[in-house]
């Protein structure tokens, strides 16, 4: 489904991924770990389309096809969600409004007529119910005050209303409460499919007991320097990286 | 058929064709360029106008003559000649086109954007069309709805005559001629316009729009329009259309004078899409507007606009808070693209005890233009426990346009309670691929963006004119992005 196959990308001339290779077959599960600033949610941006980032070198093909000269949006109209780590706040535009425009959009890209508003507000009972998301909530402005799990809780419904086939969580478990830290793990695994696959990118095996993994990648410094199955992620949590970086000198 | 809404007339205007204009088919004629005693005297004659009038005019003229035009606006244009504009053109009923394909393609292809019906984009654009035997019919119902509860609405020449007492009352009471230079030049010369009167205790059944006004003599150039809504009355009001409307008259300057006695509310909104002058800054109209209203005890009175047009624009709706208890509301979205400059915000001038007000002023600046609020909010020392709360917010796009707040305040008052708050924000690149990230593209993401910006604003305007105005932002700031 995604293949990365030695992957350069800066930014301002400042490198920072360098090298990457990374292949995702349908079905997968991959978690990508890693210390701070190696480089992780660059390698989403990149994969979903971030202009900012220049790529050098290397080739993304996402289901056959070389991405690189795709715009963000096609990207997304092609399957691929970035779950962000930061979600940005958009004043005055409601969390309903905004995911009925994005779900429009792919749809006309497509060449599909808008979804009827019935099944539409089908569509967000049903995914909103599944989240344990309050309706209320949807009418708020998109991320504005939103508290950071709610932030996270939000980003997670609308990969569950565009439903893509390749979903990159980063850090979504960050902020999130223990509770909710399983709601929204059940509703990632509920989406699971063979035919889709998920990145998950985390600090913590907490997330992980969750949301099992088929294989686990620690990045470095701009490279995925050791790749493993969930073993690895519990040596990471007991050892740290400090062996790896060693293991790397 | 007490119940016959604008939904229906709508309904009934897509159906059976309607042709607008009514004028009883004068010649055209135009009365050589210039400004003088003369030519006022020439106007109030071909209107058939009473004494009053041409002599009201007259003081207008007089007092005109010895006012410079104003230069405190923050904006920069070449001073019209007002020795070189023809002030009389007497509306002229034959169509500028014979069909749609001799009209400008860009202009049709906006029409087709905001959903204008075939039919609307004729009249639009001046475009001659079939004779419908039936066309009187629809007019007739409409004016028979508004007959039935008293209410007046007419061109405000035709109020001239039908309704002298009434118009020989109110005008120039709340603008008065010698208000502000481009009030005294419309005193004198204005061709024609509106004129509403909703009797006391009735609540007018419809949205009254100009568009649908009957006998409607264009937007002219000189617009004048007078709103009297008696005690207890309720009346919404709009003004304007979505649709770009071009026009060779370079100078407008309209006055809007809204009264609201006891008890009265008036609803006013405009939405103002002229001509903006080409990506390089050059044509389009400059717009010099006096609208403001008067509230007598417990009225209010709400002017939300949506302006977007216009090379150069100095307008600001104000509200005279007379009597106790009454409420002024001004709710805009100003938006300037390429090489636009907008003057424009509100003056809330409160007499009365308890008076209230509210601003919400929303400016959207892209390309190179400037956009500037300048708001005034003065309590005088009569008006105890006066309220007002103001907020303006500005979006930038890009690094090379500008907006500006001007807010003054006066209050002689202690008791007084004044609340300003203003934001500049910037849409952010975060903020667009965090939209194309779910699928919606850069054009897409920014109406989202603005729309979400200006909702407070589009919310105060009636549906109809909402979804109109909305997909009006969309189009004005298209290929605003770099
Ligand atoms: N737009 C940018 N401009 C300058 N430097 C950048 C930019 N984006 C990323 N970087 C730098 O690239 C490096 C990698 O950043 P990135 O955000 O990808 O790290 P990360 O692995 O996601 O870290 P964390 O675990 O803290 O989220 C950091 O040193 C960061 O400062
Ligand atoms: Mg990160």
């Amino acid at each position: 489904m995604l293949k990365i196959e030695n992957l350069h990308a800066s930014v301002e001339d400042k490198s920072i991924l360098k090298g990457i290779n990374l292949e995702v077959k349908p079905g997968e599960v991959h978690a990508i770990m890693g210390p701070n600033g190696s480089g992780k949610s660059t390698l989403s941006s990149v994969i979903a389309g971030k202009e900012e980032y220049e790529v050098s070198e290397g080739s993304i093909i996402f289901d056959g096809e070389d991405i690189e000269e795709l715009a963000a949006e096609e990207r997304a109209h092609k399957g691929i969600f970035l779950s962000f780590q930061y979600p940005v706040e958009i004043p005055g535009v409601s969390v309903t409004n905004f995911i009925k425009t994005a779900i429009n959009e792919t749809r006309k890209a497509k060449g599909l007529e808008d979804m009827p508003a019935k099944d539409m507000l089908k569509l967000i009972r049903e995914k909103s119910d599944l989240l344990e998301i309050d309706r209320k909530f949807l009418s708020r402005s998109l991320n504005e005050g939103f508290s950071g799990g709610e932030k996270k809780r939000n980003e997670i419904f609308q990969m569950a209303m565009l439903e893509p086939k390749l979903a990159i969580l980063d850090e979504t478990d960050s902020g999130l409460d223990i509770d909710a830290l399983r709601i929204v793990a059940n509703g990632v695994n509920k989406l699971k499919s063979k035919d889709n696959a998920v990145i998950v990118i985390t600090h913590y095996q907490r997330l992980l007991d969750y949301i099992v993994p088929d294989f686990v990648h620690v990045l470095h410094n701009g490279k995925i320097v050791k790749s493993g199955t969930k073993e690895l992620a519990h040596e990471l949590e007991e050892k740290g990286y400090d062996w790896i970086k060693q293991e790397m000198a | 058929m007490s119940k016959y809404t604008e939904d229906d007339l709508r309904e009934e205007l897509k159906t059976k064709e309607y042709e607008y204009g009514f004028y009883t088919d004068i010649e055209s004629e135009t009365f050589p360029n210039g400004l003088n005693e003369d030519i006022v005297r020439a106007i109030s004659k071909k209107k058939e106008e009473p004494e009053w009038m041409t002599e009201w005019r007259l003081e207008a003229f007089r007092v005109w003559e010895s006012m410079t035009e104003p230069e405190w606006a923050n904006v920069n244009y070449e001073k019209p000649d007002f020795q070189a504009i023809s002030y009389y053109s007497a509306p002229n009923s034959k169509p500028k086109y014979d069909s749609l394909d001799e009209v400008d393609p860009e202009l049709l292809a906006t029409f087709d954007k905001l959903g204008i019906s075939l039919d609307e984009q004729k009249k639009l654009a001046g475009v001659a069309m079939d004779v419908v035997v039936d066309s009187v019919s629809v007019a007739t119902t409409f004016k028979e709805t508004l007959a039935e509860q008293g209410i007046i609405f007419m061109s405000i020449s035709e109020a001239i005559k039908k309704h002298p007492d009434l118009v020989k009352k109110y005008i120039g009471t709340v603008v008065p001629q010698k208000d502000n230079f481009y009030a005294a030049l419309n005193s004198a010369v204005f061709s024609d316009g509106s004129f509403c009167y909703i009797p006391k205790g009735v609540r007018c059944p419809m949205e009254l729009s100009t568009y649908f006004r009957i006998n409607q003599a264009g937007t002219g150039q000189f617009e004048r329009t007078l709103v009297i809504a008696d005690q207890g009355s309720y009346v919404s009001y709009l003004e304007g259309c979505t649709a770009p409307s071009r026009d060779e008259n370079q100078l407008h300057a309209a006055v809007v004078e809204l009264i609201a006695l006891d008890d009265a509310e008036i609803k006013y909104s405009t939405v103002q899409n002229w001509f903006p002058g080409n990506a390089e800054g050059k044509g389009g109209v400059y717009n010099f507007v006096t609208k403001r209203g008067l509230c007598e005890t417990n009225a209010k009175i709400s002017w939300t606009q949506v302006e977007t047009g216009s090379a150069v624009t100095w307008k600001y709706p104000s509200c005279v808070l007379k009597g106790d208890n009454s409420v002024g509301e001004f709710y805009s979205i100003a938006v300037t693209n390429n090489y636009q400059q907008a003057d424009t915000g509100t003056k809330m001038i409160h007499l009365g005890k308890n008076t209230k007000s509210t601003i919400i002023s929303k400016g959207i600046s892209a390309g190179k233009s400037q956009n500037s609020y300048r708001g005034l909010v003065q309590i005088h020392s009569r008006a105890e426990n006066a309220r007002n709360f103001s907020q303006c917010d500005s979006l930038l796009m890009g690094n090379e346009c500008g907006a500006h707040t001007f807010p003054y305040i006066e209050a002689k008052n202690k008791t007084a309670q004044i609340e300003h708050e203003a934001t500049t924000s910037k849409i952010g690149e975060d903020q667009i691929f965090y939209c194309n990230q779910r699928g919606i593209d850069t054009e897409k993401a920014i109406a989202l963006i603005v729309n979400g910006f200006s909702k407070e604003v589009l919310n105060k305007l009636p549906m109809e004119f909402a979804v109109e105005a909305q997909k009006l932002l969309e189009i004005s700031l298209e290929g605003s992005v770099g």
